[in-house]
């Protein structure tokens, strides 16, 4: 999927709409209605498609963006509040700017937005789609410094553009690199029957967080009727406090592509899809300079490793700001160039995924250790772990804890074992797979992460003493409002109206009745929403009604208190006419 | 498994007869069962998105427009819980939108509205949102209020599948997702959409409507005043049934 792909009119390009978008967005600095016009004649679709697509996904702007666009993360552990200061505001303050507006001289765009997965960095945001992590007040000021003379990105400090990844615990497959080819190698050699059954065999269970047995995956979708079969990674890890993939695609994406090589010889593909967060853009060079490698060593392409027919190559699409884009029924849609709304189901990717053909989609990690089982043999694999999650499990560590990064531990291993590894002393709580995972409080750190007990994608969140748990609450709900794909009533208005009632709450102006709200507005998103983001996004509002009543009963009103607040309602009034007076709205002179 | 052939499933403890392929909520109302519903329309294809046609199988809460009858499913349907549930979401379509009822020309042939009755929906419950919308009266036969769109996507389908003219589309995500028109100008007049259209005439509410018949049937004589919601429901299903 090059950019420069020549086609003729009558063909539509072969490019990925997202990314003729991006590039459109990246020359003019937003999609403007003529380009979106110019675009669907392209591609041959219509305008309407081209217009819902732009409107989607968080990075693409119909209004011009600064030449320097930066985006904070709002993370609790990236987030630009996470060291206690507000450097979002820090920043526009230094270079008179509000955010989300363009600077009148176009020099500079800032914006938050969620979790970028730079958790273990600290304060992190994305300038011109890189990463900058580790940040504190001076850096902003350098930052501003930079900015405001113009200063191009390639010209910034080049230390703060090095990529550091800290591992500290390494297990089954952090420890060991497979060569690349030998589980291909011993693939083929094996032929497809044994190769599936040793996978079957190691008991692999999905990493992405659903925990689908990944040999039966790959056996229902090599058995369903198609045209042809895809092979889809899904790189999109959305889910705040995660950033094991970010790792993984870094220092073992040989073994990924490996992987997704291995899954298609067994289910027939000759086409794949990397599917990577829009936050991972960054990772791009690095991983087309992997893949191009592969190909001249003939470990993809027509013929791999000379074995006639075997044919397979892989495609990555970027994608654009989509949390609901990690699962994976959205995700297939994005790939077609479509808005991410999660499809009806069944049918199942399995049988109806890419392009209605039987699809396979896997985590990053689990097409990795489908390598490592392949080149080691079943029996490695599962030697560690539990009878029900057999192998290791990859963590994100991340939030209040001395050495946070990625550990790598056999799954049944203790919340405890995990906290006192990183350095966590007096954790108040952990949230075990990301907002939409499962708070958990100290009573229950004996508990095991593994799919029979604390199942997770992978998100670790450490929350220590100091932090207010409504605050952390009030960060979920807001991810989810603005993350809902705005498809089915409960998940689109609900999660509007549990962030709603918790900003009220934390406001002041919550009574007693609200909690009451919070438990049947809870349920209902989670039990009648259309996807697995609905059905998630209220899990910490109620462990946390739960585990911590105290969190929200501790900032209730004793007497009654009216939702409505009439001096906030009526500031905007009051200040366009000069009138701050409180009598102000009662007389009409 | 979708089972081969023909099976029954029992919504409510009342059995009901299916053919392969139909969803719970085609084997109801063909068998005369009302399930609420507003985004299910005969013979478009099924949305799922308004979730007011919830029914529990086993221990999961499924939406019956979208999902297979399997062969001796168990269904609950018209249940306390279940209707409560259903009052919560026709409450969040209410203060999502902006819902004037008393002036609206909907009134009485309105879906929402007369669902709202359905269900003993007696207030709105939740603030408003007082969400700002375009209104678009370029069009000489029909005006778009997106006010109050409850994005049911009914428009979107009836256009593609019974027009033939793709006339609409839903843009944005959360709370910003909104209506678009699928036209140079974004504008109705620009497009393609004629006033027999079904995309024109299907709308639950009073989002889309035909110009210069306001008030042309007085309130009282209504819809929704003549027949319940239920009646209505279960009729259209057996009138598309005698148009095929
Ligand atoms: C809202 C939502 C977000 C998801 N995000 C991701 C993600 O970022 N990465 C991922 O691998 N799986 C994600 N999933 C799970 C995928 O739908 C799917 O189950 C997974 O990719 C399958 O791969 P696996 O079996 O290897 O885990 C998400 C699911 C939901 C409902
Ligand atoms: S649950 Fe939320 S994200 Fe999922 S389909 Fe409904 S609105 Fe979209
Ligand atoms: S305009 Fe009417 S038919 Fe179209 S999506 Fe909105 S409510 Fe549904
Ligand atoms: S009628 Fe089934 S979800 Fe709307
Ligand atoms: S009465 Fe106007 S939208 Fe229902």
């Amino acid at each position: 999927m090059t950019s420069s792909c020549p086609h003729n009119s009558s063909d539509p390009p072969r490019e990925h709409l997202l990314h003729r978008l991006y590039a459109v967005q990246r020359q003019y600095r937003h999609i403007s209605p003529q380009a979106m016009q110019q675009i669907a004649d392209e591609f041959h679709l219509p305008l309407g498609q081209v217009a819902s697509v732009v409107a989607f996904y968080a990075f693409f702007s119909t209004q011009p963006l600064g030449r320097f666009h930066i985006l904070f993360s709002n993370c609790t552990s990236c987030g630009y509040l996470a060291n206690g200061e507000n450097l979002l505001q820090l920043l526009c303050k230094q270079l008179q700017t509000s955010p989300g507006k363009t600077r009148a001289d176009g020099l500079i765009s800032i914006d938050e937005t969620s979790c970028i997965g730079q958790c273990d960095r600290g304060a992190s945001l994305l300038v011109n789609d890189v990463p900058i992590t580790g940040l504190n007040p001076e850096k902003i000021a350098q930052i501003a410094q930079l900015i405001a003379t113009a200063i191009p990105l390639d010209a910034w400090p080049a230390q703060w553009f090095e990529i550091r990844d800290a591992v500290h615990r390494r297990e089954l497959l952090l420890t060991t690199q497979p060569a690349p080819g030998s589980a291909l190698r011993q693939a083929l050699k094996q032929g497809i029957g044994e190769t599936l059954a040793a996978i079957r065999q190691s008991g692999l269970r999905g990493r992405g967080g659903g925990g689908f047995d990944t040999g039966t995956k790959w056996q229902l979708c090599r058995e369903a009727p198609g045209d042809a079969r895809y092979v889809v990674c899904n790189a999109d890890e959305g889910e705040p406090g995660t950033f094991k993939d970010r790792v993984l695609l870094r220092i073992h994406a040989e073994a990924l592509f490996e992987g997704m090589a291995l899954c298609a010889f067994v289910i027939g593909a000759t086409r794949g899809f990397i599917y990577l967060r829009g936050e991972y853009r960054y990772l791009l060079p690095q991983l087309q300079a992997a893949l191009n490698r592969r190909r001249d060593q003939g470990l993809l392409g027509g013929n791999i490793l000379g074995h006639a027919g075997f044919d397979f190559d892989i495609d990555i699409v970027a994608g654009a700001g989509a949390y609901i884009c990690g699962e994976e029924s959205a995700l297939i849609e994005s790939l077609e160039g479509k808005p991410g709304i999660p499809r009806i189901r069944p049918p199942f990717p399995t049988t109806h995924g890419y392009l209605g053909q039987p699809t396979a989609v896997n985590n990053v990690e689990t097409l990795i250790a489908a390598t490592h089982i392949v080149a080691h043999g079943s029996d490695r694999f599962n030697s560690v772990g539990t009878p029900q999650s057999p192998g290791t499990k990859i963590l994100s560590v991340s939030g209040d804890c001395r050495s946070p990064g990625i550990y790598e531990y056999p799954f049944g291993v203790r919340i405890q074992q995990i906290l006192g590894d990183c350095g966590a002393g007096d954790a108040q709580a952990v949230q075990i797979g990301g907002p939409a995972g499962k708070l958990i409080a100290p009573a229950d750190f004996n508990r095991a992460i593994g799919f029979e007990d604390l199942s997770t994608g992978g998100s670790f969140l450490v929350f220590g003493q100091q932090r207010d748990l409504l605050t952390i609450h009030r960060n979920f709900a807001h991810f989810f409002a603005h993350e809902s794909c705005g498809f089915c009533t409960p998940c689109r208005v609900g999660t509007q109206l549990l962030k709603n009632t918790l900003d009220n709450i934390a406001a002041g102006r919550g009574s007693a009745c609200d909690l009451k709200e919070l438990q049947q507005l809870g349920q209902i998103v989670q039990r009648q929403s259309h996807c697995g983001l609905g059905h998630s996004a209220a899990n910490h509002v109620l462990d946390g009604l739960q585990q911590f009543p105290q969190t929200f009963s501790s900032h209730l009103k004793q007497s009654f208190s009216a939702r409505f607040d009439l001096d906030q309602s009526l500031a905007s009034a009051r200040q366009l006419t000069h009138r701050g007076d409180a009598a102000a709205h009662l007389d009409n002179g | 498994m979708m089972a081969t052939t023909p099976g029954t499933i029992r919504i409510d403890n009342q059995e009901i007869p299916f053919t392969p392929g139909q969803t719970i909520m085609d084997a109801a109302l063909a068998a005369g069962v009302y399930i609420p519903h507003l985004c299910h329309y005969p013979g478009l294809t099924p949305s799922g998105n308004c979730r007011l046609c919830i029914v529990e199988t086993g221990n999961r809460s499924v939406a019956a427009c979208i999902t297979p009858a399997v062969a001796g499913q168990e269904i609950r349907s018209n249940t306390p819980e279940l209707n409560a549930a259903r009052t919560t979401i026709t409450q969040m379509l209410f203060v999502e939108g902006n819902h004037i009822c008393p002036s609206c020309e909907k009134t009485g042939n309105c879906k929402l509205q007369a669902l709202a009755y359905h269900l003993g929906m007696l207030d709105d419950h939740f603030p408003q949102f007082y969400q700002r919308r375009e209104l678009d009266a370029s069009h000489p036969d029909i005006l778009l209020d997106r006010s109050r769109c409850i994005l049911c996507d009914l428009c979107v389908r009836a256009s593609r599948e019974a027009d033939n003219k793709n006339v609409f589309a839903i843009a944005g995500r959360g709370t910003n997702a909104h209506l678009t028109v699928n036209s140079p100008s974004g504008k109705l007049a620009d497009s393609a959409i004629a006033a027999t259209d079904l995309a024109a005439t299907v709308c639950p509410v009073g989002a889309i409507m035909i110009k210069e018949q306001g008030y042309q049937t007085p309130i009282g004589q209504r819809i929704y005043d003549r027949r319940t919601i239920r009646e209505t429901g279960l009729q259209e299903h057996i009138d598309k049934k005698n148009d095929d």
